[in-house]
């Protein structure tokens, strides 16, 4: 099967490699080299609030699978984690909680909000006085995915979105910004 | 969360005493349960739980809901038994209205009550064994579980949160595939059952964590309120089914498992069996569904007269009640929703007090809770 494109740029080790008889000498830039390392090896933390918990456990089990794509391990201590996927709702009791776990993930940490409620309250926006409409009001989101709950398909998109993000070497601010110069 | 001084204070009276904090972010709490447990050496001396971590006001919300809309949020509930919760609800508009509900949406209610039933314990299996340190048997019940999804996903159009059973009877038909896929399911999981019991059940170093765990008498379970595989380890005759059979249960077979140990062991074999049971109705049904039509005639806007209704039916949790106060508007005045899991985590304490802080981990995960369906 042919790749495409944007698969080939994926796959594609950010440097040039020059073969030389007994090894081989790579040529490439720190940050190229340590964004790439960065974005095939992202460990999630377990923090599941309600019903998108079980899509990714989907996700993370035998049909899914996203240890193919370097989640390897789901961490239960924020300590140990890149990425925090934000599977549920957050309501106001629990917005400290998140604030706090993310304080405590060491950086650079990403964060995903996976399902509608994450990302704006979804069902629970109207007639609701405890909900938190969007975990984006406690911390910066990185990637948001729709849904109530995703797919597992669609949250392993999300992953790999992720990983184009980190790869391209931008800040939070570079990439919402349209280029000027 | 408990602030450094409150924690200061509470330890300042006892001697030697350690209060700790499971959750709201711990992976065998299963969700955000918050547990202040204090500790005298590794033995638990009190066990406290603090709930509201995903407190959604979802019985404030169905208040401003209509009869037929606030169906989708019960199923955010407890969302493993999502078919069981949408019943329960259908049941109590229908039996407030008397609507006469087909042969046919009863028998499939039932059919997608004991797969979603299935595919609850399955998943209950996989984190309980993950809980205690195995991890083998998360991949293989999620095998077979996805298989249910599947199947699921073909008739409801969603994989978890169906919204498939309505006031009257069923939002849709159900997709050709259905008994076919059905079958082949039941074909391979009569094998795998088998294949979990040598892995799980026969295993050596998890009935020695299981066994003599997390003791509840039968009279300490009824006085708790425990139903469901919790009450049912603990030999009380607790099935809905059984007691009060709605649709078709009065009309298949199948036996109320009943254990008499009352420890975590016992709760494990009451659901593992369970599962054999689930089978046994599906394979009664399958071949029998009537044909007909799927939904009763209603009326567009549903408005039930005034007064006070209660349903119960069984979820793969226990017993989940729907109480309604209806003033025969298009919206209730107030629900209320008996959710099993909150009697079963009360009987924490109890079950877990002058145990190891080890074998907490073996008894919350026997009572399999969900804790959106406690908070709500």
């Amino acid at each position: 099967m042919e790749l495409t494109e944007k698969e080939k740029a994926q796959n594609e080790f950010p440097g040039e490699i020059i073969d030389t008889p007994g090894g081989g000498i790579v040529v490439s830039s720190f940050d190229g080299l340590i964004n790439w390392a960065r974005a095939n090896s992202l460990w999630p933390l377990t923090f599941a609030t309600s019903c998108c918990g079980i899509e990714m456990m989907s996700t993370a089990s035998s049909k899914y699978d996203f240890s193919r794509f370097g989640f390897e391990v789901a961490r239960a201590t924020p300590r140990q984690a890149d990425v925090i996927i934000i599977a549920g709702t957050i309501v106001n009791k629990m917005g400290p909680v998140l604030k706090r776990l993310y304080d405590q993930m060491a950086d650079p940490k990403y964060v995903i909000a996976m399902g509608a409620c994450a990302i704006s309250g979804g069902p629970f926006f109207y007639n609701t006085y405890s909900v938190v409409k969007g975990a984006d009001h406690i911390i910066p989101v990185d990637v948001y995915i729709p849904g109530c709950p995703p797919r597992p398909e669609a949250l392993l998109h999300a992953l790999i979105s992720l990983q184009e993000k980190i790869k391209s070497g931008l800040t939070r601010e570079q990439i919402r910004q349209p280029k000027e110069q | 969360m408990y602030s450094q001084t409150e924690i200061i204070k509470d330890t300042s009276d006892t001697e030697g005493e350690l209060v700790i904090n499971v959750g709201p972010q711990h992976p065998a709490t299963h969700g955000v349960l918050h547990l202040v447990i204090t500790l005298d050496g590794e033995t638990i001396k009190k066990i406290e739980p603090h709930l509201g971590y995903i407190h959604r006001s979802i019985e404030k919300m169905c208040e401003s809901l209509s009869y037929r809309q606030f169906i989708y949020v019960t199923s955010r509930m407890d969302y493993l038994s999502s078919h069981i919760n949408n019943l329960g609800c259908a049941h109590n508009v229908e039996k407030s209205m008397q609507i006469e509900v087909p042969q046919r949406a009863k028998v499939i209610r039932v059919l997608m009550s004991e797969l979603t039933r299935i595919a609850s314990h399955e998943l209950w299996l996989g984190a309980m064994a993950m809980d205690l340190g195995a991890f083998t048997p998360f991949f293989y019940a999620f095998r077979e579980r996805e298989m249910i999804t599947e199947i699921m996903e073909d008739t409801c159009g969603a994989r978890l949160t169906m919204n498939y059973i309505v006031p009257g009877g069923l939002m849709y038909d159900l997709h050709p595939d259905f008994q076919q896929k059905v079958k082949a399911f039941v074909k391979q999981f009569k094998h795998k059952v088998t294949e979990y019991e040598d892995l799980v059940t026969n295993n050596v170093i998890f009935q020695n964590r299981m066994k003599g765990v997390g003791v509840l008498s039968k009279e300490d379970a009824i006085s708790y309120g425990c139903t469901g595989p919790v009450g049912r380890g603990s030999g009380v005759h607790c099935d809905i089914r059984k007691i009060f059979p709605y649709e078709v249960y009065d009309t298949v077979e199948f036996d109320e498992v009943l254990e008499t140990a009352g420890d975590s062991f016992a709760r494990y074999m009451v659901r593992v069996r369970e599962m054999n049971q689930s089978i046994r109705i599906i394979e009664q049904l399958i071949d029998n569904i009537p044909e007909g039509d799927f939904q009763a005639k209603t009326k567009a806007v549903l408005k039930p007269p005034k007064g006070e209704f209660y349903t119960r039916v069984e979820t793969a949790r226990g017993e989940f009640g729907v109480y309604i106060v209806s003033e025969g508007g298009t919206t209730p005045y107030r629900i209320k929703f008996r959710s099993p899991g909150f009697s079963n985590l009360s009987a924490l304490e109890h079950m877990a007090k002058g145990s190891k802080i080890g074998d907490l981990m073996a008894t919350m995960g026997t009572l399999d809770l969900v804790i959106p369906d406690i908070d709500r």
